[in-house]
């Protein structure tokens, strides 16, 4: 059970960015083409079990899933609103507010602290001056804490996107951000 | 004795071509030209093979189950949710050799007759699902998937499901409900997936580990499978390894092995790393009691300690465990149980679903407790009302994610209860970094 909570500072970099609203939310042609090969997946009428799949497509395109995109994944779907809501806001993967160009997901579960997590998670707040959930003021990064990610024995392992990071040390995250921040 | 993993670390095992000149789709060739679905099940039910998902349920039997009414289609949903904090053999298994998952799921969905079969991976694995992809593709142009498999008539479609982010989703009805574009809550059994699952239709539901085992079964005959491995405990196991060993990582081990070998053999994981001695296991994911060191090396009668399901869970939860996912977690004199338990503690109340009140407000209740207790603001009462919510948990919820949240809290106190004694007491000690208690006379003592 997820409860979220809006932060000052992102609600002052939602401020900041150009509300995704004031653009059209429309996926491009071949992500479309994408969503009609995933709704043939499953048998007719059951279009609901394209959801998931879609959101992540959907949050790939706009980020994050804003309410304008919740919507409209809710209308190529021919579902309510509330049921795409109710469904993105259950699951951790999903933004439901403005986030970084890189979202770092950070495993804070016992196997990845037992080789150090805790200490190179400091050093990455440290590093990037936010706390958990927070983004950085340049809006480049996002970090968030997720449990285990099955990657244990490769820890501590944070994860941008699909991208994972193994075996990390605090000298492994400052090149991965120095890299990430040209 | 290999059987997921033989050729693993083969170059280009991931390509179809690498995969079959190593062996690969000869099951599915067996099972669809030599075999009927029925033989297939009955290789499987002979194997003793049990699901290794955690439940360790009978695989032969749970197919068994299946209800085959006419005209109602039939599902295998592979669970590849594997969000069990110590546990990524599934992860390891999938994205260095996808088609030994496609060839699992091509002969048991040929053995329970289902035409549509899903694998439901956690969406973190977005990458691995590529990879998945890719090889179903390959399976596919090479005619081994799609319309009329082999020309035998046999339609088998395969898909990858991206889950969103929820260790509940493992939960075979949670996965079910996500499956079908829901919020993953649990749902209430019966009915069972086995009469109204997927779109309440008959589904079998089996982890990727249990599923990859079927080829084996099927081009070698249960019989065979069942001579590896002690009594009821058959087969091969693969064991996701962290924590302070020389090695970590996922080894397929027979069951049987003693869990001293395990861990001190340079052939598996090598011992605990220099200049630690082992203090604690969690030896099969998050959800199982944790051991100190002399009960997970012998049980109370001074038996070795094997990787079997009866012999780790010899003593019952007094002073035994489970194998459960097999991610076993090791721990050396410089871990304190406390902090690991929080760490638990925090993951169960994160992801308890909420349906339930017991499994909703006492992973919250133990979450906060085991916080306060780790950051010097304990109460004496604490340890007896963390006991107590573990109790008023267990066997009062919908799921069993209840049970899998009171059990590691209970044993960690059952097992080292001075350790949070400690943090109650002298809270000023507790708190500083990198703090532990030792325990007098210990054998992981400094
Ligand atoms: C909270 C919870 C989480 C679970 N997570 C997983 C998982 O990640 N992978 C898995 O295979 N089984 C998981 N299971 C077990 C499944 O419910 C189910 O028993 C299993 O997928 C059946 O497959 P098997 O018989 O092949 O083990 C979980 C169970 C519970 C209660
Ligand atoms: S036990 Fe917990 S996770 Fe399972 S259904 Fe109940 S509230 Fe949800
Ligand atoms: S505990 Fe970090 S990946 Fe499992």
């Amino acid at each position: 059970m997820i409860i979220i909570h809006l932060r000052k500072s992102n609600i002052e970099h939602r401020k900041n960015l150009k509300m995704t609203n004031t653009q059209t939310i429309q996926f491009p042609a071949s992500t479309l083409d994408k969503v009609h090969e995933i709704i043939k997946r499953y048998p007719e009428g059951k279009q609901k079990s394209a959801l998931l799949p879609i959101l992540h497509l959907a949050q790939a395109e706009w980020k994050w899933c804003s309410p304008e995109v919740m919507d409209y994944v809710a209308g190529l779907l021919k579902l309510s609103p509330v049921e795409v809501y109710e469904v993105a806001s259950f699951y951790t993967m999903f933004h439901l507010e403005p986030v970084g160009n890189h979202v770092i997901e950070y495993c804070r579960t016992g196997p990845c602290c037992l080789m150090g997590g805790v200490e190179v998670y400091d050093h990455l707040k440290a590093k990037l001056g936010i706390e958990t959930g927070e983004t950085s003021a340049d809006g480049k990064f996002t970090i968030k804490e997720v449990e285990c990610l099955a990657a244990c024995g490769w820890g501590p392992v944070f994860q941008i996107r699909e991208q994972f990071y193994m075996n990390l040390t605090t000298q492994k995250v400052d090149e991965i951000i120095e890299e990430l921040s040209k | 004795m290999k059987i997921l993993t033989e050729h693993i670390d083969v170059q280009g095992i991931e390509t179809i071509d690498v995969f079959r000149k190593h062996g690969g789709y000869a099951a599915v060739e067996k099972a669809i030209k030599k075999m009927t679905p029925d033989e297939v099940t009955e290789e499987v039910k002979k194997s003793g093979l049990r699901g290794r998902g955690g439940a360790g349920f009978p695989m032969g039997m749970k197919w068994s189950f299946l209800a085959k009414p006419e005209g109602v289609p039939r599902y295998l949903v592979c669970n590849a949710d594997e969000s069990e904090p110590g546990t990524f053999k599934d992860h390891y298994l999938m994205m260095k050799s996808p088609h030994t998952l496609i060839e699992g799921m091509i002969v048991s969905s040929y053995a329970l007759g289902a035409n549509t079969s899903y694998i439901y991976i956690r969406g973190e694995l977005m990458y691995v699902a590529t990879i998945l992809e890719k090889a179903i593709q390959e399976a596919k142009d090479k005619g081994l998937l799609g319309k009329n498999i082999l020309g035998s008539g046999y339609d088998l479609e395969l898909h990858v499901q991206l889950g969103g982010g929820a260790y509940i989703c493992g939960e075979e009805t949670a996965l079910l409900e996500s499956l079908e574009g829901k919020r993953g809550n649990p749902r209430n059994k019966p009915p069972f997936p086995a009469v109204k699952g997927l779109w309440q239709c008959p589904t079998v539901v089996n982890n990727v580990e249990s599923i990859a085992a079927t080829s084996w079964i099927v081009n070698n005959g249960g019989d065979e499978y069942a001579k590896i491995g002690i009594g009821r405990s058959t087969g091969t196991k693969l064991i996701s390894v962290s924590g302070h060993v020389r090695k970590p990582g996922v080894y397929e081990l027979p069951l049987g092995l003693s869990v001293e070998d395990f861990i001190y053999s340079d052939e598996w994981c090598g011992g605990i790393r220099a200049g630690h001695k082992l203090k604690a296991v969690v030896a099969g994911g998050s959800s199982v009691p944790i051991l100190p060191a002399e009960l997970i090396l012998k049980t109370t009668n001074g038996e070795n300690r094997l990787m079997t399901y009866e012999s780790l869970s010899d003593g019952g939860f007094a002073t035994g465990t489970m194998l459960g996912s097999g991610g076993f977690v090791v721990m050396d004199e410089t871990t304190c149980i406390v902090h690991n338990t929080l760490t638990f503690g925090r993951f169960y109340h994160h992801e308890s679903c909420g349906q339930c009140s017991p499994c909703r407000e006492g992973t919250g209740w133990m979450d906060k407790v085991l916080y306060r207790i780790e950051h010097g603001k304990g109460r004496q009462e604490d340890i007896d009302l963390l006991v107590d919510v573990a109790k008023k948990i267990e066997g009062n919820t919908i799921c069993p994610l209840g049970d899998a949240a009171a059990w590691p809290v209970a044993a960690a106190i059952r097992h080292f209860r001075d350790e949070f004694e400690w943090h109650i007491n002298h809270p000023e000690k507790a708190t500083q970094k990198g703090a532990v208690f030792m325990r007098e006379g210990a054998s992981w003592s400094l």
